[in-house]
């Protein structure tokens, strides 16, 4: 069945759109990632216009953050202070970003950023994971008993100024470096069109040191009013944002999500979180070699610019 | 690209039934005479593009060639070039007045219907269309830059060649279907039927057909457009309001 799409302006099968945003519901239910870095180019791919499926995207991701935030709320896994200093990064940096996106798009260079973001940082992020599970997949193999860890380390992040104590996770750090922090995920996901949480998660825990959990409920938490802040911004600014795309993805989404949810509940964590490193590993050389590799056509038609 | 208001709508609707009323009567006692089964094409919530027949009939002998051309824009095609190893979009050629849907066909294939001269002053084939630019490359280069635009556009499915054939029913009567599809832009139509006899014509007659959003799908389009503010909060609230409905129910399961 056919779905005439307002905004995007074109008709898509409506199970094709289901089937994408239940299989992303999955993979975020598996992982517990918003997997947002995978929608966005398949969108792209099938035919939704970039502009479009980047806002939509952004809508998209309130709805998966809001479930996964309201759960972790209950468990009390939130850092509300935490939460509040990288939201106030995160308003600024997201702003800010819209900005730089639709600067980009006059000056036709958006989809090398696009691009060139992606293979940097889902590379590094994703060689990182690689290893870490790697690692821990054979201290596992070798012993059973994990070695005793510190807490955190201390570095040079805590001679920063601004000091502030987060209760909740256990921390007396300077607010500077939660704020830095949203504000650069904030600028990434405005023109990435993801929630960040793929870069937002690893900054939390080596940079921040916050434990696992508490950053994961922490960065959804903050997730929702970010993503919420580009949705009004983007409709405002573009009027990019397709609510019909966005309500069957998300309809997708929710079916997926406690599917994937049940078998990670099955798969063991190393193993998991290896494969999930393996595929963001596996999309950022995909978009290295689109960009290194000679083009069919070397002349492209820009989409106009409103 | 400008949206169309709904005054501007009205008013091209008033303008092709006036057009509708009036070139029956201009066409009298020509030699050919054209016309569509509907000038109005409604993209609904279900829409997967349209067909629209297109019929007349002819006075003598003669080809029939026929040129769809949509609404125009403002096109920028650029020239990938590598750059410390990777592809980016380097030098660019904007061109205006593009039509962003073209197509043309006729009762034999147009090429062996009308001359060079001919097609050149209707804009009988890609080869024809007239796109200007203030571009100051060399002519060569230009040529390249618009080849490649003509090129994206058949991949988007909106320049079509030979859409289909043009078929006579006996010596007077044609009939031929236009076709758009599921992605065809929005905005007023021109489409240009040219009767060709011995390498002149003959006669020529312009129709026009209005493609626009109808139903819920056009008020959500107006409404992002025209309350993006409200538009964006209703987009969040609904968002919200599905990731908690979804976490409540699926708690309980």
């Amino acid at each position: 069945m056919q779905l005439y799409l307002p905004i995007a302006e074109m008709s898509v099968n409506i199970f094709l759109l289901l089937l994408l945003g239940g299989g992303i519901g999955f993979l975020s239910g598996l992982f517990g990632v918003g997997g947002g870095f995978l929608l966005t180019p398949m969108l792209i791919f099938v035919g939704v216009p970039p502009a479009v499926a980047v806002a939509t995207q952004a809508n998209q991701v309130i709805a998966a953050s809001v479930t996964g935030a309201i759960s972790h709320w209950r468990r009390g896994n939130v850092d509300i202070r935490m939460g509040m200093a990288l939201l106030a990064g995160g308003f600024f940096g997201s702003t800010a970003g819209v900005g730089l996106y639709t600067l980009l798009r006059a000056l036709g260079q958006l989809d090398l950023v696009i691009s060139l973001s992606y293979v940097f940082f889902l590379g590094t992020v994703g060689a990182l994971m690689l290893q870490e599970s790697v690692r821990a997949i054979l201290r596992k193999l070798r012993t059973d008993t994990s070695p005793r860890r510190k807490l955190h380390v201390h570095t040079w992040v805590h001679g920063l100024p601004l000091k502030m104590r987060f209760r909740t996770s256990k921390l007396y750090i300077s607010a500077v470096l939660p704020f830095a922090i949203g504000a650069g995920v904030g600028v990434l996901s405005a023109i990435l069109g993801t929630g960040g949480g793929f870069l937002m998660l690893p900054a939390m825990i080596y940079l921040l040191g916050m434990p696992t959990v508490l950053a994961v409920g922490t960065s959804l938490f903050q997730i929702v009013f970010v993503a919420a802040n580009l949705t009004l911004l983007q409709a405002i600014h573009n009027q990019t944002v397709d609510i019909l795309l966005a309500l069957v993805l998300i309809v997708g989404g929710v079916i997926g999500a406690p599917l994937g949810s049940r078998l990670a509940g099955r798969l063991p964590g190393e193993q998991l979180r290896a494969l999930l490193a393996c595929i963001v590993f596996a999309v950022s050389v995909k978009l290295l070699i689109d960009l290194v590799h000679a083009p069919a056509d070397t002349y492209v038609l820009l989409p106009p610019v409103d | 690209m400008a949206r169309p208001t709904k005054l501007e709508r009205s008013i091209a609707i008033a303008a092709i039934a006036a057009t509708m009323l009036v070139a029956p009567i201009a066409a009298r006692g020509q030699a050919l005479i054209a016309d569509l089964s509907n000038h109005l094409v409604a993209i609904t919530t279900g829409f997967t593009g349209a067909q629209i027949l297109l019929f007349g009939a002819v006075e003598g002998a003669g080809d029939v060639v026929v040129t769809v051309r949509g609404p125009v824009r403002d096109e920028t095609v650029r020239r990938k070039v590598r750059v410390g190893g990777i592809w980016v979009n380097g030098p660019e050629v904007v061109f205006q007045g593009v039509p962003e849907y073209y197509a043309v066909f006729g009762s034999k294939p147009p090429q062996d219907i009308v001359t060079p001269e001919l097609a050149d002053i209707h804009q009988i084939g890609t080869d024809n269309l007239v796109l200007r630019t203030t571009s100051t490359r060399e002519p060569e280069q230009i040529d390249e830059f618009r080849d490649a635009l003509i090129r994206a556009k058949e991949r988007q499915g909106l320049y079509i060649h030979d859409a289909g054939r043009l078929t006579f029913l006996g010596a007077r009567l044609f009939r031929a279907n236009l076709v758009f599809p599921g992605n065809v832009p929005t905005g007023p139509y021109t489409i240009e039927v040219l009767l060709v006899r011995d390498g002149a014509v003959v006669s020529a007659q312009t129709t026009p057909l209005y493609i626009s959003q109808a139903g819920i799908s056009a008020d959500v389009h107006e409404f992002a457009h025209r309350q993006a503010f409200f538009y964006g909060l209703i987009c969040i609230v609904l968002a919200v309001g599905t990731g908690w409905i979804a976490g409540a129910v699926f708690r309980r399961v």
